[in-house]
């Protein structure tokens, strides 16, 4: 077709037009399903890292910022019967190798951890992207569950760091950015304890 | 052999997008470190593949030749739009999997050169054939890349082990062994094709 003004913008505005409409009736059907979605996975990890619970710990949920820093982190508090048995944290650290990783840590009564969650990250393949095994592993002190970050002043650590958890082989960096993110966790878990006292 | 049966085999072996081609080689590169994720972005390209040729064809004598370019663009984000909300809200795992190669697929070259060098000439039931094969052509490829990156850097197909992961070179998981292994599969491809370069 020979191109004129009139009938390039007449045909080029009619296409996006219906595009917008087709955009505007495809997101208002999936906006309901994205949000459940999104929703879901944040129960299903709560729900894997905490003690048992009868409580809505997504409708509880708080923010409360860790000592000694600015951005607060989003605590889901789990509860039996009223009582506080524990709780979800969702935490982040900017110590990775790429970029920001996100986690869900879950503590109990004590401030033990009882499991964790990735919940994005870019770290390597291969080599960083381990630590969704890695820390719950039962080989040599791999495993993160049921320490305590809250009996000592400074926290977890790698062994390279004189701590006691051993790191990601060739994944040190990872390893200390998956324990600044617990370590932060845990802060804030101990916040939550006191305030509920 | 039967014309129609001429374009998907066209799509498939003789203009392979990828071995021969050579068209959309981000994605190919960046989504095939294991054979299931290659096989998704295969899968979703195709989708979007076939629905814009559809529609293109359909609309061909209605747009000015000038400003045909960005009308065949439109149509093709729409589709990934509509793909990406559909997939984020059933999908979730798998978006969060694909993550931003899914928007990416807009610029993949493949479907715009189908467009401009098929979809714009032929009708519709040959487009979306077209579709098909290329987008077939285009899984395919990705599968066995992915496959082939996931056996030898992990010892894994499809997840499911065949040796153990401390054989696997991670250099296959990782960007260098993707242009290693695409190099030779696509000098495999060319030699079983019985054609001279």
């Amino acid at each position: 077709m020979k191109s004129t003004l009139m009938n390039m913008v007449l045909s080029l505005g009619i296409i996006t037009i219906v595009a917008a409409a087709l955009l505007a009736g495809v997101y208002t059907l999936t906006e309901k399903p994205i949000k459940e979605a999104a929703l879901n996975k944040q129960i299903e990890a709560i729900s894997a890292v905490t003690p048992q619970f009868n409580n809505d710990p997504v409708a509880e949920a708080i923010d409360i910022t860790p000592d000694g820093e600015t951005t607060p982190l989003k605590v889901f508090p789990a509860k039996q019967d009223g009582k506080l048995v524990g709780a979800a944290v969702e935490s982040y650290s900017l110590a990775g190798f790429s970029g920001e990783i996100r986690l869900i840590y879950g503590f109990d009564s004590e401030g033990n951890i009882t499991g964790y969650e990735v919940m994005s990250h870019a770290e390597t393949p291969g080599l960083g992207a381990k630590m969704d095994e890695w820390f719950r592993s039962p080989e040599g002190n791999r495993s993160v569950i049921g320490l305590n970050p809250s009996s000592t002043p400074n926290g977890l650590a790698v062994k390279k760091d004189n701590g006691d958890v051993d790191a990601i082989t060739a994944a040190t960096i990872t390893s200390r950015a998956f324990l600044d993110a617990l370590n932060r966790a845990s802060k804030a878990y101990t916040k939550l304890q006191e305030q509920n006292k | 052999m039967n014309s129609k049966l001429k374009i998907l085999y066209n799509g498939i072996v003789t203009e392979n997008p990828t071995f021969v081609l050579m068209l959309g080689m981000c994605p190919t590169l960046g989504t095939t470190g294991s054979a299931m994720t290659g096989m998704s972005m295969g899968l979703a390209t195709m989708g979007v593949l076939i629905c814009s040729n559809v529609v293109i064809s359909l609309i061909k004598n209605l747009i000015p030749a000038k400003v045909r370019i960005p009308a065949y663009i439109v149509v093709i984000a729409t589709f990934v739009s509509v793909l990406q909300l559909v997939m984020e809200a059933y999908l979730p795992a798998l978006n969060t999997l694909l993550g931003i190669f899914i928007p990416l697929i807009v610029v993949n070259c493949i479907l715009l050169g189908r467009a401009e060098a098929f979809a714009s000439r032929h009708g519709v039931f040959d487009s979306c054939l077209d579709g098909i094969g290329i987008g077939l052509g285009f899984t395919i490829a990705l599968t066995i890349l992915g496959a082939v990156r996931e056996i030898l850097g992990t010892g894994r197909i499809f997840g499911a082990e065949i040796f153990p992961e401390t054989y696997g070179s991670l250099i296959f998981v990782l960007a260098p062994g993707a242009f290693i292994a695409l190099g030779l599969l696509i000098a495999l491809f060319t030699k079983l094709r019985g054609a001279r370069c």
